[in-house]
């Protein structure tokens, strides 16, 4: 579930979650492979699931308003294995969601049903977009990641605890744990799900104050 | 205490602090487009918000409108629900400026921004558009934001964020003749990597730097995302202050002097210290070609297609792999062995007056390979392509057998109908290479304008400075 706006919930609350974990073995994943840029003519937030990495997971060309249910899907994609249906824990390589500022690659990730991503890093922008929209960005080091891959190779259906509270990523029965780093202020907005324009305007006068001295001494920018 | 040039524009817009560090940092300059913004003015809606200063928003139509036949409209559907929803927004919520399909001013929202003056130094300039970085080289802090931060931007005029660290980029020495900053950036990337600016801000400097011309150091400024830094910079000096002088939306009068005055304080100070520094010389680089999947997949022109079996680790070997089966390459293959099948010049890098000139020099009394199933010439603004054909530069392309198109971004991303064929491999002046950006199963190569021109009437790329 992504950014609810009919109920107003900007963001579903993260708290504790376990999922079954979806491994993606290479590094660099663009955002163009995540979503391609055919489905960015919407102009919905939602819907986007089903074209989540559309050009490695089915075998024909994807397009907008295509019956995706009906396509030929490629048994080579780590996503269309069985043990992987239904993960929504996503681990992936270095320099994840580069290239394009396209907040429709967390949206694609979200629809799908991802809850939270495990990398040594991401994109910037990306990593942006993926807190705004309640998705979870984590980063362990290179090796604990290595260990993960492992892991999730040797074991069908190896799930993982995340606590957010707690900052910790650990398998079920507790016999593997890593702990990870995370912003406060960022931590706080997804624990809460809280609306951070909500949060900005809170600030309102601070920003008006602000506008009219930079105005009256940089009038150029009016 | 010194500062860099990043340090200034940083701290001239924090409206506040948290305590971790967390920023509200004030906006002066919203550019916006049709492809990423139609979510954030729904969510404006939705939640009862006006935009906050709609004086801030400068928009176009560009990623989805077609490059001909411009008498029809838009035909596809989606795309033009999508263009006339940005028509419908700003007709509701209003801009400084709006530069619709079909307006003669419309654009590449990244050439367009410089050119109207909407972007002038010293500012915060964003826009939900990662290639945004373009705008840095007038000593602005622009970076790329996605949709939610476009809507939160549009109902606060401020984002939330953390400082990024520094990294100065210093080129020394001279680029050589027919070496450009197209070939600069790709080497630059070449040697640090995709990631390597992810977490920083970028300042390019250094005498190289210097001496490019203002368009010159929007492609390097352009291409800093490739790097993974979201913003790239170049300190002001006359040039910048030459370009600006009396662009449409540029300060005029007793603001000017005022403007420029405050301008030129927009350098780092000397001493200034970086938490990184890296160095190039200029005077050994030659002009550059990918060959992979990603921009640091790139080698100089006489190079050749790299062997899986002499890289580094399992990672990099299996990147290298997957690489050339998508492009169709064998290793060790000469880069000028490599046939093409299509041209595009364009993109938010190279499809400004300047890049068309140097296209051009080199199409000039030659024609397209036979090879070549389409080149086409895609300029990066309506002013753009008026300024080109004043110049002639549209019959010397289509003498030579190029298409002369309208403005957008057409085959850079092909969102329109501009795009590659499964299989078919494009020597193109954009910025990224990546699987299928060019269409499904297409193969890009980037490379300079000249470059992109020189592969056209050979039929395989070519060191451009043989042409002349
Ligand atoms: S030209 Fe290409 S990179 Fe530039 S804004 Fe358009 S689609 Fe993005």
């Amino acid at each position: 579930m992504c950014v609810d706006f009919v109920s107003g919930q900007r963001m579903q609350p993260f708290l504790v979650h376990t999922g079954l974990v979806a491994p993606l073995d290479r590094a660099n994943v663009d955002t163009d492979a995540i979503i391609p840029k055919q489905f960015l003519k919407s102009i919905k937030r939602s819907g986007f699931g089903p074209n989540l990495f559309d050009a490695w997971r089915y075998l024909d060309r994807g397009e907008p308003g295509m019956d995706n249910a009906g396509r030929p899907r490629n048994p080579q994609f780590v996503l269309n294995e069985p043990r992987y249906q239904g993960a929504s824990i996503l681990l992936a390589r270095r320099n994840f969601g580069c290239g394009s500022s396209r907040e429709h690659a967390p949206w694609a990730l979200c629809d799908f049903g991802f809850r939270a991503l495990i990398a040594p890093s991401y994109a910037d922008i990306f990593n942006n977009n993926c807190y705004k929209n309640g998705l979870l960005p984590i980063v362990l080091p290179e090796a604990q990641v290595d260990r993960l891959f492992a892991d999730t190779a040797a074991f069908p259906g190896f799930r993982l605890t995340i606590d957010l509270e707690g900052q910790r990523v650990s398998t079920v029965d507790g016999s593997l744990a890593f702990d990870f780093e995370i912003e406060p202020f960022r931590k706080h907005c997804l624990k809460h799900g809280l609306d951070d324009i909500g949060l900005t305007l809170q600030h309102a006068d601070a920003i008006r104050t602000f506008e009219t001295k930079r105005l009256a001494e940089q009038p150029w920018l009016a | 205490m010194q500062r860099t040039l990043y340090d200034k524009l940083w701290d001239s817009h924090v409206v506040r602090e948290e305590a971790d560090g967390t920023a509200l940092l004030y906006i002066d300059r919203h550019l916006v487009h049709e492809v990423t913004s139609p979510q954030a003015y729904e969510g404006l809606r939705l939640a009862g918000r006006r935009p906050w200063r709609v004086e801030s928003v400068v928009a176009t139509a560009d990623h989805n409108t077609p490059t001909k036949d411009w008498n029809l409209g838009i035909t596809d559907p989606v795309s033009r629900t999508q263009v006339e929803t940005l028509d419908a927004n700003i007709r509701e919520y209003g801009a400084k400026a709006y530069f619709p399909f079909l307006d003669r001013r419309q654009g590449i929202v990244h050439v367009i921004g410089p050119e109207q003056g909407a972007t002038l130094p010293g500012m915060t300039v964003v826009c939900g558009d990662s290639h945004t970085s373009t705008h840095g080289a007038f000593a602005a802090l622009a970076f790329g934001i996605g949709t939610s931060e476009v809507e939160h931007v549009l109902a606060t005029q401020c984002l939330l964020m953390k400082k990024a660290k520094s990294m100065l980029v210093r080129v020394d020495g001279c680029l050589p003749p027919g070496v450009t900053a197209k070939d600069l950036a790709l080497a630059v990337i070449g040697r640090l990597g995709t990631a390597a600016g992810t977490g920083y801000a970028i300042e390019f400097g250094g005498e190289a730097v210097r001496a490019l011309s203002m368009e010159a150091r929007m492609t390097l400024c352009n291409m800093a995302i490739e790097a993974g830094a979201r913003s790239g910079m170049v300190a002001v000096d006359e040039r910048t202050i030459d370009y600006v002088r009396g662009r449409p939306l540029a300060p005029t009068a007793a603001n000017w002097d005022r403007a420029v005055a405050h301008w030129r304080t927009l350098v780092s100070d000397d001493g200034a210290a970086f938490d990184v520094t890296h160095v190039f010389d200029a005077s050994t680089m030659s002009p550059q070609v990918t060959w992979g999947t990603s921009p640091e997949m790139v080698v100089p022109v006489d190079g050749r297609v790299p062997d899986p079996d002499r890289a580094g680790d399992a990672t990099r070997r299996e990147g290298i792999e997957r690489a050339l089966a998508y492009m169709g390459l064998e290793p060790n293959a000469p880069m000028t062995s490599i046939k093409i099948d299509k041209v595009f010049i364009g993109s938010c890098t190279n499809s400004r007056i300047e890049d068309l000139r140097e296209a051009a020099a080199v199409a000039r009394g030659r024609r397209v390979a036979g090879n070549v199933r389409l080149a086409m010439v895609v300029p990066g603004s309506g002013m753009v392509k008026a300024q080109a054909e004043a110049e002639g530069l549209d019959r010397v392309f289509v003498d030579a057998g190029f298409e002369w198109r309208e403005p957008g971004c057409s085959m850079c991303l092909a969102m329109n109908d501009d795009r590659l064929e499964p299989g078919e491999r494009c020597a193109s002046t954009s910025n990224r290479n990546f699987e299928g950006r060019q269409g499904a199963g297409g193969r890009t190569h980037l490379v300079s304008p000249a470059m992109a021109a020189a592969a056209a009437v050979e039929g395989h790329f070519v060191d451009v400075r043989r042409l002349r």
